[in-house]
């Protein structure tokens, strides 16, 4: 047999074997497709939470630590100076509550982005990079894909609501799931466009312990944010963090029966210069930095080769 | 689209620079509809460079390239569209299972989803596996990753498949189970596949060769023809002292021989018929002698003065190194 019929021979068998060709026709670029690529990766995000029930298990240890263990150690303290008649007291565990909310879905957030170093480690970065997509629905639904994630995350906090005294109100938990979701995107916002420098899963880690530990302890999630000294009120509202635990606390607070004395001690608000911000105002702070963040996120991918 | 008979690659004047190191120096060639086109050379010589400016992952410094009829950096969004990929290194999402990394795939791609299952099925019985589908990549061997990885590479019909260094790697009967899939892609999905390697063996599968030598090509042709160009055989011998035996061979019979794979080696036209004169007068002792018919490695030779072996084992591979760091 020569070389040209041992090949028309292997293509009859491949034919056999496979049936016709079925080709396919790639559309041109286009918003459906965009959207479409934004919603699988997006999809990825959450196949890979749901298959990992190890993560699920792991970030839940930190947060139930913080509120059941440090809440109920803590509250011994402050039972011991005051306490009484209902309404006239507040459970540490129902003040760090919106705080561990917040930890909750930070860790969870960064922790998604931090996947895009491992595909990059792993080689599927690139196989999304080629792909004939812009890069900004990459970004944005690594973004988004990470935000509901840690929601997720986080709703299974909100369970445990009833263990730190806060009502199941349904109104209440929806108004908690949306600024969780907001506060979870800006976050991973804020690893994507850490994670488009970083080469190793090592330093991702490294840098993300050093930028969160501080975020937490100035945010608010631990102690309210009325008298404090000025080097610590000056800290605390240059903390991004701070405007996404705000809106969590007020909407716990505002479900509970308190005297206006305890609900001024303990949810004092955000203020500048003496001036209250609005809810409204922090929540588009958050937005706002979120966009921005995911914007530069955006001009890093695409700036690399 | 190009019409029928236009290059599937063209390529003129390429070059590209990583600081002051040249990795690809000045290249042109084309390579037509439906071929299997190798690019063959050691780690190093710049064939992984050249194919990430083909694939748009890299800008070329100078010089042009089309692909599928597109240029590679005004059309990169139409070049992505019409090339399939196989990288050297895996791009699998192991926590997927088979099936969901070729649906992310085409999701990417935009694959219409009415057709979608079909050339899906079509893709995954043509590598074998079809009943794997649902296992996670994970679980996979080396040789399942790579065929679902040309799987993936099929599954938006593209015109121009490539394949950097597709057997890298993988036990001889897995390579060979990869060649024969190669073979049969050609066959039923009327395709252009563009591939590197440094397996001698395989680069005899293609039907054109271009070999690569410190950042240029040094010769391109059909296997065959560039073995009847190198025209003669290939003689090694082992002596005592190979110094002195390289010195004699200049000396006595004006051939010019270099150590290869630890032999004194030159070629000969009619080797058969040169050993006696050789061991009459060479005036040494010689220990064993091998006359071979002309390979791709003496072809190799030939062009570049060292086997590929020996070529992989100098200090080429920092290079490499430096362009994959960058390439990311």
């Amino acid at each position: 047999m020569t070389t040209t019929e041992r090949d028309e021979a292997r293509r009859d068998e491949a034919r056999a074997v496979v049936g016709p060709v079925v080709r396919v026709a790639v559309p041109e670029r286009s918003i459906v497709h965009d959207l479409r690529a934004v919603k699988i990766v997006l999809h990825r995000e959450l196949i890979r939470y749901g298959r990992d029930r190890m993560r699920m298990v792991s970030g839940l240890v930190q947060p139930v630590l913080w509120l059941l263990v440090m809440g109920t150690g803590l509250s011994n303290l402050m039972t011991a100076g005051g306490g009484g008649a209902a309404g006239s007291h507040v459970d540490l565990k129902t003040f760090i509550f919106p705080g561990v909310c917040a930890m909750t879905v930070m860790f969870t957030a960064m922790f998604s982005a931090g996947s895009i170093v491992w595909d990059r480690e792993f080689g599927f970065l690139r196989e999304m990079l080629v792909a004939p997509v812009s890069r900004s629905s990459i970004v944005v639904g690594k973004c988004i894909g990470g935000a509901t994630v840690a929601t997720l995350q986080g709703a299974v906090i909100l369970a445990l609501a009833g263990l730190a005294g806060v009502p199941y109100d349904p109104v209440l938990l929806l108004e908690l799931l949306g600024l969780m979701f907001l506060g979870a995107f800006a976050l991973t916002g804020f690893g994507v466009m850490m994670a488009a420098r970083i080469q190793s899963m090592q330093s991702f880690f490294g840098l993300m312990q050093m930028a969160m530990m501080p975020m937490m302890f100035l945010s608010g999630a631990l102690y309210p944010l009325a008298g404090l000294p000025v080097w610590l009120t000056v800290l605390t509202r240059f903390n991004p963090l701070t405007y996404a635990v705000d809106p969590l606390r007020q909407a716990v607070f505002s479900h509970l029966s308190l005297t206006p004395e305890l609900r001024r001690t303990f949810d004092p608000g955000v203020t500048w210069w003496g001036w209250r911000v609005p809810v409204g105002l922090e929540i588009v702070l958050v937005l706002l930095i979120g966009l921005v963040l995911m914007g530069v996120a955006i001009i890093e991918f695409r700036r690399s080769e | 689209m190009p019409e029928d008979g236009a290059p599937a690659v063209e390529v003129a004047g390429l070059v590209r620079r990583f600081g002051s190191v040249e990795a690809v120096r000045g290249i042109e060639f084309a390579v037509r509809p439906g071929e299997i086109f190798g690019f063959l050379g050691p780690n190093g010589a710049g064939k992984s460079t050249t194919i990430n400016m083909l694939c748009t992952l890299l800008r070329p410094t100078e010089g042009s390239a089309r692909v599928a009829g597109f240029d590679v950096v005004r059309e990169r969004d139409e070049v992505r569209r019409n090339i399939g990929l196989v990288f050297q290194d895996p791009t699998l999402d192991g926590y997927l299972s088979g099936e969901q990394n070729l649906r992310f795939h085409a999701e990417l791609y935009g694959v219409p989803r009415a057709v979608l299952p079909e050339r899906m099925r079509r893709v995954l019985e043509m590598v074998g596996l079809w009943d794997k589908r649902g296992d996670r990549v994970q679980t996979y061997s080396g040789g399942m990753k790579r065929r679902l990885e040309i799987a993936r590479g099929l599954l938006h019909s593209p015109r121009v498949l490539f394949l950097d260094e597709p057997t890298v790697g993988l036990d001889p009967q897995t390579r060979s189970s990869i060649w024969d899939y190669i073979r049969d892609l050609r066959a039923t999905e009327q395709i252009t596949i563009f591939m590197t390697t440094h397996y001698m063996d395989e680069a005899e599968y293609c039907d054109r060769i271009a070999i690569m030598d410190s950042g240029r090509i040094v010769a391109l042709d059909t296997p065959e023809r560039l073995k009847a160009g190198v025209g003669k055989d290939r003689v090694q011998i082992r002596t005592d002292d190979d110094q002195a035996a390289i010195g004699a061979l200049a000396e006595r019979f004006g051939l010019a021989a270099t150590v290869a794979e630890g032999a004194v080696t030159f070629a000969v036209s009619s080797g058969e018929a040169f050993v006696p004169r050789l061991f009459a007068e060479l005036g040494m002792p010689i220990r064993s002698v091998s006359v071979s018919r002309p390979s791709l490695d003496d072809v190799f030779m030939s062009f570049t003065g060292s086997t590929i072996r020996d070529a992989e084992g100098s200090s080429k591979d920092w290079m490499r190194m430096a362009m994959r760091g960058r390439s990311r």
